[in-house]
């Protein structure tokens, strides 16, 4: 791919890009931006930019921080189901059934209203060194997404597994590897590289889904187009803003994998 | 005993040249997790104690009200799921066959609704939704309406599956072997009944998988309408009956509990339907 990838090829494709009807509707899209940016309110704007900055970084980082996690747990998900025990693969199953066949919006509220709430009734728990966390809305919603990347992504992962070639496998045993060094160096390595064209697409689920935390009160860029909206009245252009913002870090996600997709070799063996 | 057995740490720590602050840390932690799992048990078992009352269908309990709701989620994802199914229909042909313009336009309107938070473009076709239809009212000088609840859901969340369906319908079509399409077209078929002979029956087994992937996606996202709280359906009736009772838990156990029926039922339904439309093909390799 990289090989075909000339200047000559660039340029072909973005000539055909730039056919006369894009032109035309690039105008009516920049006429528009333009009206919406005459015509709306933006007034209020300036007053909550410092809080739109702070909500975007919680929004990224709850994202990242639940991906990798979920991810991490995603592994021994699928791996479970795949090569588990019986009485490792069925809860791995339950779980992942039960966490994609529930809305994540009710996980989150189970967690923080549900157990949230039965946690101060407890003095064992009061008093323990978690009690500071546990009072604060973040945990919850890094425990909620977390669990719903790697129910979402332990079904992949569990696909992964079992597509890897049994011949691999026993050919590393055949050259002595233990199965450790046989999961470490031939199954998870291609079970990942199978998975990899799916973590894109779950990211960005992911992304999709994390303005629900701002219903247990954490502080996204979400939460803090509601408050413009509470404050102000303004309705529209909060909104149309934070779809902008979604748009623009959709497009960073899948700029981000499309190159660590690049980077790693495509064929293997 | 617990003493003890810090203390044995420690000096076993001293030798080992760790710092045994850092162990004991570590092990009072491990206690302290332990205790909060026992705490969490009891707290569910605490939970589920008063739940046959709670959860009872006649007044007193909220059971009535949480089937109620669910019967209203269904309502709502069957009439999202077919209004997308012909949006998504549509939107595969236009992709496929429509006019360069179409075509564009119909990609900017899949890319941006999958690009896009669910819950804003509810909220943005709700509240832009019902001002344009009131002023489309106001135009023609009728009086404002109140737009119904299920109406409203079902038109928003038609129209962000309608996006995924297009996806998946065109990629469906593209899968089907391009001999029997231009076969349809040598017989002279008009196009309507080459797509309700031909095209739609043998682009199924394709689209099933995904078709079915977007029903479960129907069912989940009719919660997200609870934060509107335009319309009784679970998710808010369980949050209703939460916040008069208190026993959150139980509820929102509850209603995963619903939610998880409903999905499983869902699945079995979905396994038949994959074997109906794949009668007469080759099955598939299984494994390796």
């Amino acid at each position: 791919m990289s090989a075909s990838d000339t200047t000559i090829d660039r340029l072909a494709r973005a000539s055909l890009w730039w056919q006369p009807h894009r032109i035309g509707l690039i105008v009516v899209a920049a006429a528009l931006a333009v009206a919406a940016a005459v015509f709306m309110r933006w007034d209020w704007l300036p007053n909550y930019l410092g809080l739109a900055v702070y909500g975007i970084w919680t929004t990224i980082w709850i994202l990242v921080v639940t991906s990798v996690l979920g991810f991490a747990l995603a592994v021994p998900l699928g791996f479970a189901q795949v090569a588990g025990p019986r009485w490792l693969a069925w809860p791995a199953l339950w779980f992942c059934t039960t966490i994609r066949g529930t809305p994540l919006l009710l996980q989150l509220w189970l967690l923080y209203y549900g157990l949230g709430s039965l946690f101060p009734q407890f003095p064992e728990i009061r008093q323990s060194d978690l009690w500071p966390y546990l009072r604060q809305a973040w945990p919850y919603a890094v425990v909620a997404l977390t669990f719903s990347y790697a129910a979402y992504e332990g079904e992949v992962m569990r696909g992964a597994f079992a597509g890897v070639a049994r011949g691999q496998l026993e050919a590393g045993r055949a050259f002595g590897m233990s199965r450790m060094t046989v999961f470490r160096r031939i199954w998870l390595p291609q079970a990942a590289r199978s998975a990899l064209p799916t973590l894109a697409g779950e990211t960005v689920w992911q992304l999709k889904a994390t303005p629900l935390v701002a219903t247990i009160t954490v502080i996204d860029i979400y939460s803090v187009a509601s408050r413009v909206r509470q404050d102000t009245f303004v309705v529209y252009e909060p909104l149309l803003l934070l779809a902008v913002v979604y748009l623009c870090l959709t497009g960073v996600i899948v700029a981000l994998f499309r190159r660590l997709e690049a980077r790693v070799p495509s064929r293997l063996g | 005993m617990l003493e003890a057995l810090l203390d044995a740490l420690r000096s076993q720590l001293v030798l080992l040249f760790m710092p045994a602050e850092f162990v004991v840390g570590v092990a009072q932690f491990l206690v302290t997790l332990w205790s909060f799992l026992v705490a969490v048990s009891n707290a569910f078992a605490a939970g589920l104690k008063s739940a046959p009352a709670l959860l009872a269908p006649e007044p007193p309990g909220w059971g009535g009200n949480l089937l109620r709701g669910l019967m209203n989620s269904v309502y709502i994802a069957v009439g999202a799921y077919a209004l997308g199914l012909a949006i998504g229909t549509a939107g595969a042909y236009g992709k496929l066959y429509g006019g360069p313009i179409l075509r564009d336009l119909l990609e900017v309107y899949t890319t941006i609704v999958r690009g896009v938070p669910e819950l804003i473009l509810i909220l943005l076709l709700y509240y832009a939704g019902g001002d344009l239809i009131n002023r489309l009212l106001a135009l023609l000088g009728q009086s404002p309406v109140d737009i119904n609840g299920l109406v409203a859901g079902i038109a928003v969340l038609g129209i962000v599956q309608g996006a995924y369906s297009t996806e998946v319908l065109r990629g469906a079509i593209l899968a089907i072997p391009q001999g029997q399409i231009e076969a349809a077209r040598a017989f002279g078929m008009p196009p309507l009944l080459m797509m309700r002979r031909v095209t739609l029956p043998a682009m199924l087994p394709f689209a099933i998988p995904g078709l079915a992937n977007l029903w479960l996606i129907a069912t989940k996202d009719t919660a997200l309408l609870a934060v509107v709280g335009s319309f009784s359906e679970l998710t808010l009736e369980t949050r209703q009956a939460a916040g008069a009772t208190k026993a959150y838990f139980t509820f929102y156990l509850a209603a995963g509990g619903l939610y998880l029926a409903l999905s499983l039922v869902s699945n079995v339904l979905i396994a038949r339907i994959e074997a109906w439309s794949r009668r007469g093909m080759p099955a598939i390799a299984g494994g390796h």
